[in-house]
């Protein structure tokens, strides 16, 4: 079973809701990566998103258009993702990882060859923000034949007959966009992120995560409510982006953002 | 010889020119996409709605632009006859409004209040905030930093016309990012605000209903050829960044065999120096950038290039997925024109002929200098004047050391 399937199962026998937060490869700079990954699942990570810098990041606000600059100033690309995630794998073996970014680089390297290292590497999923599943005809199955998951958004603007096609040809969980906007945006509406679950989960029976707008604990137990998989980004990069000059207290700061969004999302289950 | 006639039925149902085009988006954006798509294709054959926009070509931006026979430059360079087709003679000085006047009457259906839009040269810019305020839409148009910088006159030109100019300080400051700005702000906005797109890239079904607004060059075009020349040209000639005035020019002649075409991009330095806007001429590696699949320029890690050419507006890393098709089939050959040879050109034609051009449109007219010598006299050749170049005289002027 994939790594993710095998999280969710997991999540579900203990009653608990996954926690994914997702950090750019290579921000402040390459060296720090591994460390991260391996702060957040001591921080209570479920499964990691591991973003893909890119140039033109059009789908993202500025705090993780920061965080691309920074490491595209390292040279970050995807074979440095790949050893990232295979030093990871070598004290990590359960955590999923899901490599999140835009098409072109992954273009540039080649389907076949991308899906190779990745999974050779130990990768799990892969999101590509944009690729809709209507232009995945050639990708989704090479990905699929090396074991790795194809992610696919669903968005507030998104239509029930779009739903179904997406739904259909996602694996490993659904990435519910709470808001329209960029990532980094204000906060979302708990009640209306429900609302647009609700239907999502007569289609399928993946996991339904929702990001964007989840800030704090707070939001991140408001969405833990009614969502399988809370996931959060910016709110950490903030982290990294206040302290590139003092890289090695970053983990700490990592672990304290997410450590309490573990916590508030744990306690619901004691309520 | 090769026919052409599978290419004017381009692109297929899901917006792809052969391999190129398509919808590369965020799920955010694919209804906004579906329902600018159904809006057009109701239109698009409807009488009423042609009529409409044909009343506004005429009696707003003052169609059809002539096809003036530039005899004494053609007698200059001893060869071809050139004849130059006036885009910039419209209303706002380019041919960027017919497109903008097209894309206006959509907003006006889709009933969303505000307009944004991406600008290089300004142009675009200048052409959204003319109907935005012809309409009475909020306007909002977004500028590489480093283009506002050499476009000053345009900047004030939106200002004057109500519509508020936000420069973009990421990545390469220029129209690449400027598209990344708009489109950031159309996913947020996405329920009251039309995207009016400048060029024939973008996400589905964009590159198709620019091209269609602007093929009114081509077919007046083609009919003052025959009108003036007796027959159809021999060849054509236009610039091409994201390539919206080329396509215009071309798409009606796209089965004319006989008709050779040559699309110009920015040489920059010269493409040897690898500082320059040419993906198609430097054989750029396939990519997806700005939700369509083409020839982009980026490096081996698919990071996007910068480029560089002396015309904002030519100043950008891909190309309209069209372009990309026509290039591998061969129905038109891309070449470069650098920035010495363009500014060559544009002194030329300035004073030969009286007519100052854009630095974009002398990209055409660089190399109609080198393609006419090699033919006839008794043969034709129809250069796109895409625009004017009054906004460009401050660019020339630092040139020439003077200063205001």
């Amino acid at each position: 079973m994939n790594r993710i399937d095998q999280r969710f199962t997991d999540l579900k026998h203990q009653g608990r809701k996954a926690l994914i937060p997702f950090i750019t490869a290579g921000d402040p700079a390459p060296d720090h990566t591994v460390g991260f990954m391996h702060a957040l699942v001591e921080a209570g990570a479920d499964i990691i998103e591991l973003g893909v810098p890119f140039s033109d990041p059009m789908a993202d606000g500025p705090v993780i258009q920061k965080a691309c600059e920074r490491a595209l100033k390292h040279g970050t690309c995807l074979s440095h993702l790949f050893t990232m995630v295979e030093e990871f794998r070598q004290s990590d073996t359960t955590t999923p990882v899901v490599l999140m970014g835009y098409l072109n680089p992954v273009e540039r390297l080649g389907y076949q060859a991308f899906a190779d290292q990745a999974a050779s590497a130990g990768v799990d999923g892969v999101l590509t923000v944009d690729m809709p599943p209507e232009e995945a005809d050639e990708f989704g199955p090479i990905l699929k034949a090396r074991g790795l998951a194809s992610i696919f958004l669903v968005a507030p603007t998104t239509s029930n007959e779009r739903a179904a096609t997406i739904c259909a040809h996602g694996e490993g969980y659904l990435y519910y966009v709470s808001l329209k906007g960029v990532t980094g945006s204000a906060s979302l509406n708990a009640d209306d992120v429900a609302s647009h679950l609700a239907p999502l989960r007569e289609m399928t029976g993946l996991p339904l995560c929702v990001g964007f707008g989840i800030r704090d604990g707070a939001t991140a137990a408001e969405v833990a409510k009614v969502a399988d998989g809370v996931i959060v980004g910016s709110a950490l990069i903030n982290q990294i982006a206040e302290n590139v000059d003092t890289p090695e207290i970053i983990p700490g700061l990592l672990k304290a953002v997410l450590g309490e969004m573990r916590h508030s999302m744990d306690a619901l289950n004691r309520n | 010889m090769t026919k052409f006639s599978d290419l004017t039925r381009m692109p297929d149902a899901r917006g792809h020119f052969g391999p190129y085009g398509g919808r590369f988006v965020s799920e955010t954006l694919s209804f906004a996409l579906d329902e600018l798509e159904k809006i057009y294709l109701d239109l698009r054959d409807d009488p009423a709605f042609q009529a409409e926009f044909d009343h506004d070509m005429a009696y707003y931006v003052g169609r059809p632009s002539p096809l003036y026979h530039a005899k004494r430059w053609s007698r200059e360079l001893g060869g071809a006859q050139i004849w130059l087709k006036r885009e910039d003679l419209n209303h706002t000085g380019a041919h960027k409004v017919n497109n903008t006047i097209g894309q206006a009457l959509l907003a006006k259906k889709s009933g969303k209040p505000r307009v944004i839009a991406e600008t290089g040269a300004g142009q675009h810019g200048v052409a959204t905030a003319t109907v935005a305020a012809r309409l009475g839409l909020e306007c909002e148009v977004y500028m590489g930093a480093a283009d506002v910088e050499r476009q000053k006159l345009n900047v004030y030109r939106m200002h004057l016309l109500g519509a508020k100019v936000i420069p973009v300080e990421s990545g390469t400051r220029t129209l690449k990012d400027a598209m990344n700005e708009a489109l950031r702000d159309w996913v947020t906005n996405v329920d009251n605000t039309f995207y009016i797109i400048g060029t024939v890239a973008g996400p589905h079904p964009y590159p198709m209903l620019v091209r269609d607004f602007n093929a009114v060059v081509g077919r007046e075009a083609r009919r003052q050829s025959l009108e003036q020349i007796g027959r159809l040209p021999d060849a054509l000639i236009a610039c091409v960044g994201g390539g919206s005035n080329a396509l215009g020019l071309f798409y009606p002649f796209v089965e004319d065999d006989d008709v050779a075409m040559y699309g110009v991009e920015a040489g920059g330095d010269g493409v040897e120096t690898g500082r320059h806007a040419a993906p198609l001429s430097s054989n750029a590696p396939r990519g997806v950038l700005h939700g369509n699949r083409t020839y982009l320029m980026s490096d081996e890690a698919g990071q996007v290039s910068d480029t560089h050419s002396i015309s904002a507006g030519l100043d950008y890393p891909g190309v309209g997925p069209e372009h990309a098709l026509w290039k591998d089939v061969g129905r038109v050959k891309y070449v470069t024109a650098n920035d010495r040879e363009v500014l060559e050109a544009f002194r030329e034609l300035t004073h030969m002929e009286g007519i100052m051009p854009a630095l974009e449109s002398a990209h055409a007219l660089a190399y109609a200098k080198v393609l006419a010598p090699t033919m006839r006299p008794d043969q034709h050749i129809v250069v796109n004047l895409s625009g004017r170049g009054d906004k460009d005289i401050m660019t020339v002027a630092k040139l020439d050391g003077v200063e205001f």
